[in-house]
């Protein structure tokens, strides 16, 4: 269960809150000189973050006003909550993507303990 | 080495201790015609559909964990075909008669078991609907009744009935071919069958970024080393969009964690699939005899594969007001998929505006009972250079035309 800091009452329990997705998208100023391609971008496409994720929220079952937060997508923490057109603050993305390995050689022997896993076995 | 009752015969002189294993780990080749990447069930299916109907067998599947460890393990097992559209119900159901014939195509035992899915209804709304879709369903060709009240509970004995409760269940939507499949067999039947035919098969390889030579993309870089392909498929899930992002292509999805949970093995009490969206839970009771259940999704994007304890309280509300019986029952297990869930509920599956690049993503919540008719129409996307005509419709342009096929209603959880 999260707990969430809403900017007016303070923090409060998940259920009482409701996730608007992505935050800080702009409406277009004049929607009809858009092309469709750039329509669609701006009503359906979503930088869908792992990592440092800005969103709206919105205390639902409380004051019912919205407000940003930061939170991790992949630990769930919470970075920053902040009212509703203030500056998103500075928070260094984070980036789940592994590192590559160096290639193990071929030439050690291999060790029978490291290969009990019983992959492919059924 | 097929399976049958003789190999178990032999098998069993030798204490089962030698069977081979079901398929290879080989190392990456340098290059491939076609590297997939995702292991999960959408990715094997796409492999093996690959080899066996267009002969391109020089195939990776890459995969980030092991082999069904991601949503092909973490769904509710659940198949069915009934949609209202006329492109989703043509999808689902081929999807579905893929399934019928898995098992023996395979040589895998799936464990198919159609038993029967039941879609609730609690108001005169629901009702309606529920002929309304029994029809479009049946104008589709696929099998589907509506029971009503007194029947489903001569046919479901536990289920409370009483007009009493705060949503009394006045009939259901039944298609009997509906039913659950073993997911864990679905992912190895593939990966078994896709590796007889040559494809490879590697895991513990995460995909780290794309190789483009211009706009053409050339190849993976991987964990284990970079490895070319002239053609690169993502059957990622969850985790599409992050592999897009390599790509420089936006996709319209965004993923959640959609959460499971089982009780202990109990006697058999639930012969059929119930589903219901307005007090929202759908449950089966497994061969063990544990009762799977699942409901909606957590309310906030996460990569984070555990879901939030309110969701698990409202399933386990839902689940008590229909089969107050179950008010005992203890659970051992509860875990999360992250699921890729689009605007319209319906999939993506197209050549990416990126030559050489394919997608495959957008199942959302109702990804395992397409397994098969999903890899099945993307080896043809992929072999073909054109959408199977299947899913014509389910390109990534369809968003920018507004031609959007919509199935909130018929996903059979409410998003």
């Amino acid at each position: 269960m999260l707990l969430i800091t809403c900017p007016f009452c303070g923090p409060r329990d998940e259920s009482e809150f409701a996730c608007g997705g992505e935050a800080h998208i702009v409406r277009p100023a004049d929607p009809a000189a858009l092309t469709d391609a750039q329509w669609a971008d701006y009503l359906f496409m979503r930088k869908n973050v792992k990592g440092v994720h800005f969103e709206r929220w919105m205390h639902s079952h409380g004051c019912r006003r919205w407000f940003n937060a930061a939170r991790d997508t992949v630990t769930h923490q919470f970075l920053a909550f902040y009212k509703m057109g203030e500056q998103a603050p500075d928070i260094a993305p984070v980036s789940y993507t592994a590192r590559p390995a160096p290639r193990t050689d071929p030439a050690l022997p291999a060790d029978p303990a490291l290969h009990t896993d019983r992959e492919g076995a059924r | 080495m097929g399976y049958s009752l003789w190999s178990l015969a032999r098998n069993a002189r030798t204490h089962h201790e030698n069977w081979p294993k079901a398929w290879r780990s080989p190392e990456p080749k340098p290059a491939y015609d076609v590297v997939i990447v995702g292991g999960g069930g959408h990715g094997l299916a796409t492999a093996y559909y690959l080899a066996k109907e267009h002969g391109i067998a020089n195939v990776a599947v890459l995969e980030r964990g092991w082999l069904g460890g991601g949503n092909a393990g973490r769904n509710t097992t659940v198949v069915r075909s009934n949609y209202l559209r006329d492109e989703s119900a043509a999808l689902y159901e081929m999807s579905l008669k893929l399934f019928e014939g898995l098992s023996a195509e395979l040589n895998y035992n799936v464990m198919l078991s159609q038993r029967g899915l039941y879609m609730l209804c609690h108001n005169a709304h629901e009702v309606q609907d529920a002929h309304r879709r029994a029809h479009a369903m049946r104008l589709n060709g696929i099998d589907s009744v509506f029971v009503p009240r007194a029947d489903l509970a001569r046919h479901i004995p536990i289920i409370e009935t009483s007009p009493h409760i705060r949503y009394p269940v006045l009939g259901a939507l039944l298609q009997r071919r509906g039913g659950v499949a073993r997911h864990d067999a679905v992912a190895w039947g593939f990966a078994r069958a896709a590796d007889a035919r040559g494809v490879d098969i590697v895991q513990n390889c995460e995909v780290i970024g794309l190789r483009r030579e211009g706009a053409r993309v050339t190849g993976v870089e991987t964990t284990r080393g970079t490895i070319g392909a002239k053609k690169v498929a993502l059957v990622a899930a969850g985790h599409s969009s992050v592999l897009a992002d390599m790509a420089g292509l936006r996709l319209p999805v965004r993923s959640m964690a959609l959460q499971a949970l089982v009780s202990e093995p109990v006697k058999p009490v639930l012969n059929c699939v119930i589903n219901s969206m307005t007090v929202h839970v759908y449950v089966s009771q497994s061969d063990k005899g544990e009762l799977v259940m699942g409901a909606g999704m957590d309310k906030f994007h996460s990569y984070g594969q555990r879901g939030s304890v309110s969701v698990v309280e409202d399933q386990v509300a839902a689940l008590l007001e229909l089969f107050p019986v179950l008010g005992r029952l203890r659970m051992l297990r509860q875990w999360a998929g992250i699921v890729d869930v689009c605007p319209d509920a319906s999939p993506i599956v197209c050549k990416a505006p990126i030559a050489g690049l394919y997608v495959n993503c957008g199942w959302g919540t109702g990804g395992f009972k397409a397994t098969p008719g999903s890899g099945f129409v993307f080896a043809h996307t992929i072999a073909r250079e054109e959408p199977h005509p299947l899913v014509q419709r389910y390109s990534l342009d369809r968003f920018a035309g507004g031609d959007l096929v919509d199935e909130h209603a018929a996903s059979g959880i409410a998003h």
